[in-house]
């Protein structure tokens, strides 16, 4: 039966409140944590984010009959009590697939976190999750290469992977920044990494940089006999000048890539992912501006969500928090995302987070990178939290050893591989990890003072995004 | 007085990958890793190769994967056999996972010369 035209305004909720609504094996599902004005009813606040994240708009318009709306429309089918919240609710909204182009996580976050999140109806707004169906990532290529291909190519097995960012972050020249990647990677790293602000700045620009870090590489492979690997930074201006610096990283026979994925868009990050998975090279992924959207917990995105869309996207590392160390990081709610990088089925599990179950089909995993304020003494920690398939970066604690940075690396590498023995040993790590240190700085002068000199340092603040639990 | 520096000097060792930075192990921590790698489900899995080809991706199968093998001394003595017929060789015990089809453990027992 055809629709008459009833020009006007009507209730967002007569349209895309739809509690019966059973959401198919193929519709996009967003949970969003909303607030409303006040006096404004839950499942008009909700069904205003359905409609104005999908085909609606403020008004009853006529070309609205020219299509079967009911077809494209995005639905609010749930809506949830936060636990501890008495304002705020969860809306559980189903968009038909439809609704984004194949392949373009661009596509989707235009839709769902676009106008909607400055509507005037709403105090505050937070996508907590997408279960993107598998419909979906079959038209995404995601990682490059993915967790085990990546290990072939580096030759790493059994253990977690140790890296380090190149300090001071600004104002090395090529040459010196080398040598301490040199420096590094001698001492036992397998990986360093361009700090995320330098592009291509006037003490030192790119090319020069990518010269003299490739040879640090080489030579440190050589005398090591181990495979050695530096985060080579193209973000830049634009994605000609991108792809610039990754032909030349190539041309120099670097094993790795990097690129941040938000300031640097995910268009550019598509675009350089699938240039990776042509050219055999890997691809770590930085997040610089991730906490202005994701650390408030009653606004923006939560950071499970940008986790997703960057697998999706492609990347082969993702840094994401320490728990431990100087950054925000709550231990369940990161264990739920480092799920979403590695595993090909998540299932849902609100005590860590996870608002769905997540079928990732083939789609290869990405390595959790651990990053910011970590020291050996939070060895035995990482190790647990993290597992196997993760890179754990130590930027202070490797520079900041009294011998130098290979010395500090050393003492970081004496450490992982200590805690990865006595877990294989069957012994309880987090807790008799000082003993574990203590055993193995009998044998490593090395490690004996990095032990000494960051036994006091602690960063010991309550998490401000906490997950919502009574 | 003369004067006495507290900086060491680090010098770059030429190691085998994972657990190069460990002393050599013992018996009884062979033992304790090989039982960790039967019981995660891999398969053991030995191989060995000239020192001046460690960094090759294939080092040469001694034998075959041990596909299914929970039995630890046949581990060790298939380790000491292939040391016994490649005593110059590096050999490495690997835990083969067929999930990942990757390694979840890798290093070397026996280092050659």
């Amino acid at each position: 039966m055809a629709k008459k035209y009833d020009a006007g305004v009507k209730e967002y909720r007569d349209t895309y409140w739809t509690p019966d609504y059973v959401p198919l094996d193929s519709d996009l599902l967003a949970c969003f944590k909303c607030t409303g004005q006040e006096g404004v009813p839950r499942e008009e606040v909700a069904a205003a984010v359905a409609a104005e994240s999908s085909t609606g708009t403020w008004s009853t318009v006529w070309s609205e009959l020219l299509t079967d709306l009911d077809f494209y429309k995005g639905r609010c089918y749930r809506i949830e009590d936060v636990p501890g919240d008495k304002e705020a609710f969860y809306a559980f909204i189903a968009y038909p697939l439809d609704l984004f182009e194949e392949g373009s996580i661009t596509n989707v976050l235009t839709s769902l976190v676009g106008n909607v999140f400055g509507f005037k109806a709403l105090r505050h707004l937070r996508l907590e999750d997408i279960r993107f169906p598998l419909a979906f990532i079959k038209t995404c290529m995601g990682p490059p290469n993915g967790i085990q291909v990546e290990r072939d190519r580096m030759n790493k097995y059994g253990r977690p992977l140790l890296g380090c960012t190149i300090k001071p972050k600004l104002g090395l020249s090529g040459k010196n920044y080398g040598r301490v990647v040199y420096e590094c990677l001698r001492g036992g790293l397998d990986f360093t990494k361009d700090d995320e602000n330098i592009n291509s700045q006037p003490f030192q620009r790119w090319q020069n940089r990518f010269e003299f870090v490739a040879e640090a590489v080489k030579l440190s492979e050589q005398e090591t006999g181990e495979k050695k690997g530096h985060y080579l930074n193209c973000t830049a201006a634009t994605p000609e000048e991108m792809y610039e610096r990754a032909e030349f990283a190539k041309e120099l026979g670097q094993p790795i890539i990097m690129h941040d994925y938000i300031t640097g868009g995910f268009t550019a990050n598509t675009g350089l992912a699938k240039w990776c998975r042509k050219n055999g090279m890997l691809l770590h992924i930085h997040r610089a501006m991730h906490a202005v959207i994701d650390r408030h917990p009653k606004h923006g995105i939560h950071f499970r969500v940008l986790a997703k869309c960057l697998r999706l996207s492609g990347g082969d590392q993702l840094h994401t928090g320490t728990v431990v160390g100087k950054l925000e990081g709550d231990r369940q709610s990161t264990l739920g995302y480092i799920d979403q990088l590695r595993e090909s089925f998540v299932p849902e599990d609100r005590s860590r987070g996870n608002f769905f179950d997540q079928d990732w089909g083939s789609m290869g995993g990405v390595f959790a990178v651990a990053s910011g304020g970590i020291h050996v003494w939070h060895m035995p920690a990482l190790v647990s939290i993290f597992g196997d398939d993760s890179v754990l970066q130590f930027g202070g604690g490797t520079h900041g050893h009294p011998w130098g940075s290979a010395a500090g690396a050393a003492a970081n590498r004496v450490a992982l591989e200590a805690c990865v023995k006595a877990r294989n040993a069957g012994r309880e790590i987090e807790r008799e990890g000082r003993d574990i240190l203590l055993e193995a700085a009998k044998h490593s002068p090395e490690l004996a003072i990095a032990l000494e000199t960051w036994k006091e340092i602690k960063f010991e603040f309550d998490t401000v995004d906490k997950l919502d639990v009574n | 007085m003369p004067f006495k520096s507290t900086v060491g000097d680090y010098q770059t060792v030429a190691t085998l990958e994972t657990f190069g930075f460990l002393p050599p192990f013992t018996q009884d921590e062979i033992y304790d890793q090989i039982a960790y790698i039967i019981a995660q489900g891999w398969s053991p899995l030995v191989e060995h190769v000239h020192p001046s080809n460690s960094m090759a991706t294939y080092w040469s199968y001694w034998k075959l994967p041990f596909f299914g093998e929970k039995d630890l001394n046949v581990i060790v003595s298939e380790l000491e056999a292939c040391h016994r017929a490649y005593p110059d060789h590096h050999v490495r015990l690997v835990g083969y996972d067929a999930y990942t089809q990757s390694q979840g453990s890798c290093f070397v027992v026996f280092e050659g010369r």
